[in-house]
């Protein structure tokens, strides 16, 4: 079992509100799987994607990672799990507009320590597979949406992460240019990658072979 | 670390114009940090050569004293009976002195010779030991002699600078030079010496203080002229006694003067050493005041620094949250903003050595002072900009480390 969440809970305080965004949220995720996160905007499940992810930890209850308990880790123990075994696909794609496409990829080596020469080496390799090896020397301003978004993938994957979270992947997209991101994910799974996708959209949703849904912080189903 | 190196010169790069401006502060502060300081260094090291070829451990014996700082009584010093030529004859029978001269002098004088004049000369009545205490060598003719003394002849040695300029390729030996009215014939030449803080030690003539006597009568209409003219001794004690001279010429000049055991000397003592020493006194406070405005400068200068560097973390804080949920820790980023800071500082630090290494052989170009650049200069230099650079860096990094990496993702 890669993930196995129990019972967490996340509570924000916002002045004196505490807002309750996730209440006692389980799940398990296995190698290999293919899920969809699904609930509408509010529900908690960016939240629980970034407690998934590392990003954060909840307020209450146990989160397993590969087997060991990273809800009691500190910043910089989740950001090398983060580094080592996550990868992150964004909405708005979130890359540095002063980096070349190639060297946005290359970032996460960085930070594994990878040298200079085998970082960008691995960098291309990963442009390659989403088909944007010609473009690598471009920066995001010159790059369209979709190709922005084969970037964003190209760096999930450079670190050959142990599952990829993908949020709202397609929702900055056309329908069109989202379909083929989404062809890059499913491609993706069936060489044995670990994927979970967050969005609203019940039709990027049905990609995944499994379906969770989110309201108002629990799972319904 | 050459990656965050790297990074760090690129967003140098990236703005160029509000990096250099921020930098402004440091470029000032160690510009003038190290143009002043060189230029202190020069004239300290300049200082203390100059003093020790005046001659070899000198002590003046003289009515007021040379290196008293603070008020100085002048109506008492006026009092003071004059010391005399018979003072350094006695002074000179001590067993730890080599020799005493009594010197009188004028230093505005002219020297005319047929329509030839040099002015500001400096003209000392003394004895014929003038040139062993102050280190003049005869070059041509002869020194004064005992006979020049005891006769009161009018003759005169004269330096370097004033045979040059009277006359020229000439031989001056036999020639006859005029002050005002009166006439001296020259009888040597002494070598050149150089000058002693930017005051040429070349411009003077030597004529027996006797002459002088006779020639030049002693003034005595006002508090200033009792108290500043008339005869200094200066002693060359005999090797490693400078103490022990000082002691017994103390010792005599009491007994000359007759003053009990609880009045006080009405003579000084001072020595070339005091004379460094109050000299270095005058050096420190400036350079008491270039640290100060080497700080203030500083520390605008990094006020400036980290303002800029708040603006930029709040300007990259999408990058910062990008950066770390591909997985840089606190520190990585803590790191990069730090170094940032530094680079900015140091950039800063090293345009400043450069502009103050130029400034201070430009002043040394085209004024007669003198700069010694040395590396610590440098190395201080540098190693202030750094310590800058993290020291107010770290709070705008500590920020960027420490933000939530989903909220900074969120932040448009």
């Amino acid at each position: 079992m890669l993930c196995l969440a129990k019972d967490i809970y996340k509570i924000y305080t916002m002045g004196k509100v505490e807002v309750e965004a996730l209440r006692g949220v389980s799940l398990e995720i296995e190698a290999n799987e293919y899920i969809s996160i699904m609930g509408p905007s509010g529900s908690g499940k960016s939240t629980l994607m970034h407690i998934l992810g590392c990003l954060d930890t909840p307020t209450r209850g146990e989160y397993y990672f590969e087997g060991k308990k990273v809800s009691d880790y500190t910043d910089a123990e989740l950001a090398r799990i983060r580094n080592r075994y996550i990868g992150f696909v964004f909405q708005n794609f979130n890359l540095l507009p002063r980096l070349s496409a190639l060297e946005n990829v290359a970032l996460p080596l960085i930070y594994a320590g990878v040298k200079k020469k085998e970082r960008l080496e691995l960098a291309e390799m990963m442009l390659k597979k989403v088909g944007l090896a010609e473009r690598m020397r471009h920066r995001p301003n010159e790059l369209s949406g979709g190709e922005c978004q084969r970037v964003a993938i190209a760096r999930a994957l450079v670190n050959n992460p142990k599952i990829i979270f993908a949020d709202e992947p397609t929702g900055n997209l056309d329908t069109k240019t989202g379909s083929e991101i989404m062809e890059i994910f499913d491609r993706l799974h069936s060489e044995g990658r670990t994927i979970v996708l967050v969005t609203h959209d019940s039709n990027i949703a049905q990609h995944a072979k499994r379906v969770i849904r989110l309201i108002d912080g629990k799972i319904v189903e | 670390m050459g990656e965050i190196l790297n990074l760090a010169f690129q967003t140098f790069r990236a703005h160029k114009m509000r990096s250099f401006l921020t930098t402004l502060g440091i470029i000032i502060g160690v510009t003038t940090v190290i143009a002043i300081l060189s230029l202190i260094e020069g004239l300290n090291q300049s200082v203390a050569k100059q003093i020790r070829s005046i001659g070899s451990d000198l002590i003046f014996v003289t009515k007021f004293s040379m290196v008293r700082m603070g008020p100085t009584n002048f109506e008492e010093i006026a009092e003071r009976p004059d010391l005399t030529p018979e003072d350094a004859l006695a002074i000179k029978q001590l067993s730890s002195v080599e020799t005493a001269i009594p010197t009188i002098e004028q230093n505005f004088a002219k020297l005319k010779y047929r329509d030839k004049e040099v002015a500001q000369t400096s003209i000392e009545g003394s004895s014929e030991d003038f040139s062993k205490a102050y280190n003049y060598i005869v070059e041509i003719g002869r020194d004064l002699n005992f006979d020049d003394i005891l006769y009161k002849r009018n003759v005169g040695v004269i330096g370097s600078y004033v045979a040059k300029n009277l006359f020229g390729d000439e031989s001056p030996i036999g020639k006859d030079l005029n002050i005002g009215a009166h006439r001296i014939k020259i009888i040597g030449v002494y070598k050149e010496k150089g000058s002693f803080l930017g005051q040429s030690m070349d411009n003077l003539i030597v004529i027996p203080y006797t002459f002088y006597d006779k020639t030049f009568p002693r003034r005595r209409a006002t508090v200033f002229e009792k108290a500043f003219g008339g005869y200094t001794i200066s002693v060359v004690p005999k090797p490693k006694m400078v103490e022990r001279a000082m002691d017994e010429i103390r010792e005599l000049m009491r007994r000359r003067r007759g003053l009990r055991l609880d009045e006080p000397d009405n003579f000084e003592l001072g020595t070339q050493q005091m004379l460094f020493e109050l000299y270095q006194n005058i050096t420190r406070v400036g350079f008491v005041a270039i640290v100060a405005i080497a700080v203030i400068s500083l520390i605008v200068g990094g006020i400036g620094i980290m303002n800029i560097m708040l603006v930029s973390v709040a300007e990259r804080t999408r990058e910062i949250g990008i950066r770390k949920a591909v997985g840089a820790s606190n520190q990585n980023i803590l790191l990069q903003f730090l170094t940032e800071s530094s680079v900015l500082a140091l950039v800063g630090g090293i345009i400043g050595i450069i502009l103050g290494v130029l400034l201070a052989l430009l002043i040394s170009i085209v004024s007669p002072l003198k700069a010694a650049v040395s590396l610590w200069m440098i190395i201080l230099g540098f190693g202030f900009s750094a310590a800058v650079g993290i020291f107010f860096g770290m709070y705008p990094a500590r920020k960027a480390a420490s933000l939530n990496p989903i909220e900074a993702l969120r932040y448009e």
